[in-house]
């Protein structure tokens, strides 16, 4: 308690991201605290699948890697760690983190929040908020998880823990938890939280507002993406953040990066839901003070809202998937044949069913690329079906292809996904009760 | 004239669900009046209608310099079932770059 800044580095923004970068922040990035966030929607249903079928597993397919590499460095620069790697079993998660402690030598404490599972208090007729048709006419539902905030993490926080692990809670709060820790900012303040929440928002996808997925070679260079770095946010008392990354690390932060970070996945700049607070983001200001610095202020709110999201994971059936390629004089013609031989045979089998030309079609229609002519076109086919019987069907038809279909056709590849489909719905938040637990290593 | 909007704005693809987000920023803020005025809800939806079949709405960010439209039921049914290439629709920021507006 006491300071007047705290250094915060976010070093995943999401489950696959690169492990490095989270090292180099941990090394050289002077911070107090490492934020890594893994846990997208879909992430959490799949976990909670993986947990079904071994009940010691459902966290963090990657949690024992990174923290393998990053517990020494965390314990020898007094950084605490906050993630969510926890993603449907948080107390497992936990205990594989002593594990490593004690095989590293290294005596930490692990403070698990949890509580997030509502899969045994969902009302089945309660209405998604996407289609608006009750849960009870989702075939088989598989989970069922609460975004949780600040209070549920603050607790956490609270104790002498060097890593705090949870499961399902907004990305924001990760980030914006311990700056209300760290500067006792009273919980009514929804301008704090607000401003609060930007910072968190700006940062939770780590690499992309340091240059990743906003480069563009002609229009938009970053250097040195190779070895990008992921940001480092120094935050204020008075909420005010100046986010920059580590010197000779690569990538890019300004005005531009930052505006299309802040403005990412948001239904209404006016009115951002999470469960600490309904945050304001539209008159938030960014000024570049330095080479890959920028300085945040201008974030407001409202009071939180008195429901919290709850993602509903169920089993939606199979993807069958086929690909092959065509390449020189009329390989557009002899693809579109293709297409249309596939189509033929076996679209009426398919619940839903799609031909795309990768090339030409496959991400923006035809409509856009109507006058272009690739030298080389790869015909994609997908289906979708409950019956586990159509699931492969779609790639054998398309390998076929090589004995039946067009001249030249080549490199066939063929694919069955099992699709788990998600929903939400809004739970009051008095029926969900956070849990803390601590876990200590020998 | 008609100017691409790629050569004169940037942005990013968000998605919720079976929302699809797409933001519109300038690089030189001397532009922002212009695509306020061009580029509007109506001429999204003409110019991806194979794409956005629901309701759009648009922000206007004035302090921000930028513009972020809410496009609903455009991602057939959102990124978990969707058994299109690009299940998020990430791809489609450079989609509404292909706009063609007048500048003058």
């Amino acid at each position: 308690m006491g300071k007047e800044k705290i250094r915060i580095g976010c070093g995943a923004g999401f489950s696959g991201d690169r492990l490095e970068p989270s090292e180099i922040l941990a090394e050289k990035g002077n911070l107090d605290y490492l934020v890594l966030e893994c846990l997208a929607e879909r992430t959490i249903s799949l976990a909670q699948k993986r947990k079904k079928e071994n009940p010691l597993l459902g966290y963090d397919p990657l949690l024992e890697r990174r923290i393998k590499r990053l517990l020494p460095i965390l314990i020898k620069n007094k950084v605490r760690l906050i993630t969510n790697m926890g993603a449907a079993n948080p107390l497992e998660g936990g205990k594989k983190i002593i594990e490593i402690a004690d095989q590293l030598g290294l005596r930490i404490k692990v403070a698990i929040v949890h509580g997030d599972d509502v899969f045994n208090q969902l009302n089945r007729e309660e209405k998604t908020l996407e289609s608006g048709v009750p849960l009870s006419s989702y075939s088989s539902i598989v989970s069922a998880n609460a975004y949780l905030g600040i209070d549920a993490i603050i607790p956490a926080l609270e104790t002498d823990a060097d890593i705090i692990l949870t499961g399902r809670v907004a990305d924001p709060s990760l980030f914006l938890a311990p700056i209300v820790n760290e500067f006792g900012w009273d919980l009514m303040n929804s301008t704090l939280l607000g401003q609060g929440t930007v910072l968190g928002h700006l940062m939770e996808c780590a690499g992309q507002i340091t240059g990743g997925y906003f480069a563009d070679p002609v229009v938009k260079p970053v250097p040195d993406m190779d070895i990008l770095g992921h940001p480092i946010l120094e935050v204020s008392k008075d909420g005010t953040g100046i986010i920059r990354k580590v010197d000779g690390t690569g990538g890019l932060i300004n005005t531009q990066t930052a505006k299309e970070q802040l403005l990412y996945e948001v239904l209404d700049p006016f009115a951002y839901y999470t469960p600490d607070v309904i945050a304001d983001f539209s008159k938030v200001q960014i000024e570049e003070i330095g080479k890959n610095q920028i300085r945040i202020s201008g974030g407001n709110g409202k009071p939180a809202p008195q429901t919290l999201k709850v993602s509903v994971g169920y089993d939606a059936g199979y993807l069958s998937e086929g690909e092959i390629s065509y390449a020189g004089a009329n390989a557009k013609e002899r693809a579109f044949l293709a297409g249309e031989i596939i189509e033929k045979r076996i679209s009426k089998a398919f619940d839903e069913f799609r031909v795309d030309y990768i090339g030409v079609s496959s991400l923006h229609g035809l409509e856009l690329s109507k006058d272009s002519t690739p030298y080389e076109v790869r015909l994609r086919v997908a289906g979708k079906t409950q019956d586990p019987a159509l699931s492969t069907l779609v790639g054998e038809e398309v390998e076929a292809l090589y004995t039946n279909g067009p001249a030249g056709g080549g490199g066939a590849r063929k694919y069955t996904h099992q699709l788990m489909g998600v929903v939400s719905i809004l739970m009051d938040r008095d029926l969900i009760s956070p849990k803390l637990t601590l876990l200590e290593s020998n | 004239m008609k100017t691409k909007l790629s050569k004169i704005a940037h942005g990013r693809a968000g998605d919720k669900g079976n929302t699809l987000l797409l933001s519109l920023i300038p690089y030189d803020p001397i532009n922002f009046e212009k695509l306020v005025k061009n580029v509007t809800e109506e001429s999204v939806k003409a110019h991806l209608s194979h794409q956005l079949k629901g309701e759009i709405k648009r922000f206007v960010l004035p302090e921000l310099k930028a513009i972020q439209f809410i496009c609903q039921d455009s991602l057939g049914t959102g990124v978990t079932t969707s058994i299109a290439m690009d299940t998020h629709g990430k791809s489609l920021s450079y989609a509404l770059l292909e706009m063609e507006i007048d500048l003058n």
